[in-house]
């Protein structure tokens, strides 16, 4: 995405953990020359203040992104299926826990 | 699909609310306008170290002297959201520092003001981050999704910087006659520019029109600086302090303060580059950026080093 030359750090992309049990977010990105250093640097940037127990760090040329202009086709099987949801059966007066 | 109906659809969705990403289609003029914003902002950040590391290693104790440390270390982090915000609309890291160091890129005119004493880091701290603050709080609210979720983040941090300065003036303020007169020589230094730093007035900021409606910005420049009067006048009060303006007055009718008249002569020469510190501020950004170029290199010799053996 970004325009990018060879001296540059490649850029990372920031996923944090903020507490066990938990899935890990993107929190943002960052230039590091490896992924140790992303690691150290996303500690020191994002969690400052106990934001995190865990990192994730991904290369941002690693990323595979679904493009936004297809989204209405792309998402569109999955709009009809109304019986997925289990809102879409009525259940007998009296039926408990269900 | 044509671009005017791509436009159209894309003001819908500012209306409605829906945040913009990064991979969306979003008018030129909107990114340009983005770019040169958060970049500013992100300038603004680094930039601002340098006035409040020059006390670090003076501050008056220990205690104090972590707290602006982390203080300053927050901005750095600040500066870095911003710069990470403003790379996926495009731009390269390397090209917006580039533009910082020929000049070509703006940050905030505040910090081309010296800091002269340490009650200078509490009017830092209490006034430029609290107008920083009412502009940050807006901004996150505005409408390209990367931008506002790294303003969330600022904003959580801010808070903290506001209070310590403040925490420093109280405690001037209750000092010596000296101590209490350093304080009040910081206000009257600190105050107008502070309040330069929400920009030129509605009438004068032909850009703002177009910033609203595209929700880039929710409040014009005039709203947020009277907000801010409002609510610091009563704060300096507090610690016995007296706004520099002769014309302060609270107003019962509107339920604001009058106030008297910003110096632009002053503000357009600071931005010209003839404020007290422009000079030397490039100076040092220019000197960091040339003393670290050996490690940024030798970082990466060392990664495709490693890269390479792993790979063997």
């Amino acid at each position: 995405m970004s325009t990018t030359n060879e001296k540059d750090w490649p850029l990372w992309e920031i996923f944090i953990q903020s507490k066990r049990g938990l899935d890990h977010k993107h929190v943002g990105s960052l230039h590091a020359a490896d992924a140790r250093m992303a690691i150290e640097n996303a500690r020191d940037v994002y969690t400052r203040r106990g934001e995190g127990n865990s990192i994730w760090a991904v290369q941002a040329a690693d990323i595979h992104a679904s493009k936004p202009e297809d989204q209405g086709a792309f998402f569109d099987p999955a709009d009809d299926k109304v019986y997925r949801h289990p809102t879409f059966y009525p259940m007998p007066e009296g039926v408990k826990y269900m | 699909m044509p671009e005017s109906q791509q436009a159209a659809q894309f003001q819908a969705k500012v209306d409605a609310e829906q945040k913009i990403e990064p991979r969306d289609w979003m008018p030129a003029e909107y990114r340009q306008n983005l770019v040169r914003q958060i970049s500013q902002h992100a300038h603004s950040e680094i930039v601002g170290m340098l006035p409040e590391g020059n006390w670090i290693g003076r501050a008056p104790s220990l205690r104090r002297k972590a707290i602006l440390l982390a203080k300053v270390q927050d901005e750095a982090g600040h500066g870095l959201y911003l710069y990470s915000a403003a790379e996926t609309l495009g731009v390269g890291r390397d090209e917006m520092v580039s533009q910082l160091l020929s000049g070509k890129a703006k940050y905030s005119s505040i910090f081309n003001y010296p800091t002269l004493t340490w009650a200078d880091i509490g009017a830092i701290g209490w006034l430029v981050d609290g107008a920083a603050i009412m502009n940050q709080v807006m901004l996150c609210r505005t409408s390209y999704g990367p931008y506002a979720r790294a303003m969330v983040r600022i904003c959580k941090e801010e808070s903290f910087h506001q209070r310590q300065g403040y925490d420093i003036l109280v405690t001037l303020s209750k000092g010596t006659p000296e101590q209490k007169a350093m304080a009040q020589d910081a206000l009257n230094r600190w105050w107008w520019p502070s309040l330069m730093m929400f920009g030129p007035s509605d009438k004068d900021s032909p850009h703002s029109a177009q910033s609203m409606k595209w929700k880039i910005k929710r409040q014009s420049n005039d709203e947020l600086r009277q907000t801010f009067i409002d609510r610091t006048v009563p704060q300096a009060e507090f610690i016995g302090l007296q706004v520099p303006d002769p014309k302060l007055k609270w107003n019962e009718t509107i339920q604001h303060y009058d106030w008297g008249e910003i110096d632009w002569e002053e503000f357009n020469q600071v931005i010209r580059g003839n404020g007290p510190c422009n000079a030397e501020r490039m100076a040092a950004r220019r000197k960091a950026h040339a003393d670290g170029a050996w490690v940024r290199e030798a970082a990466l010799a060392h990664a495709g080093k490693k890269a390479k053996r792993s790979a063997a």
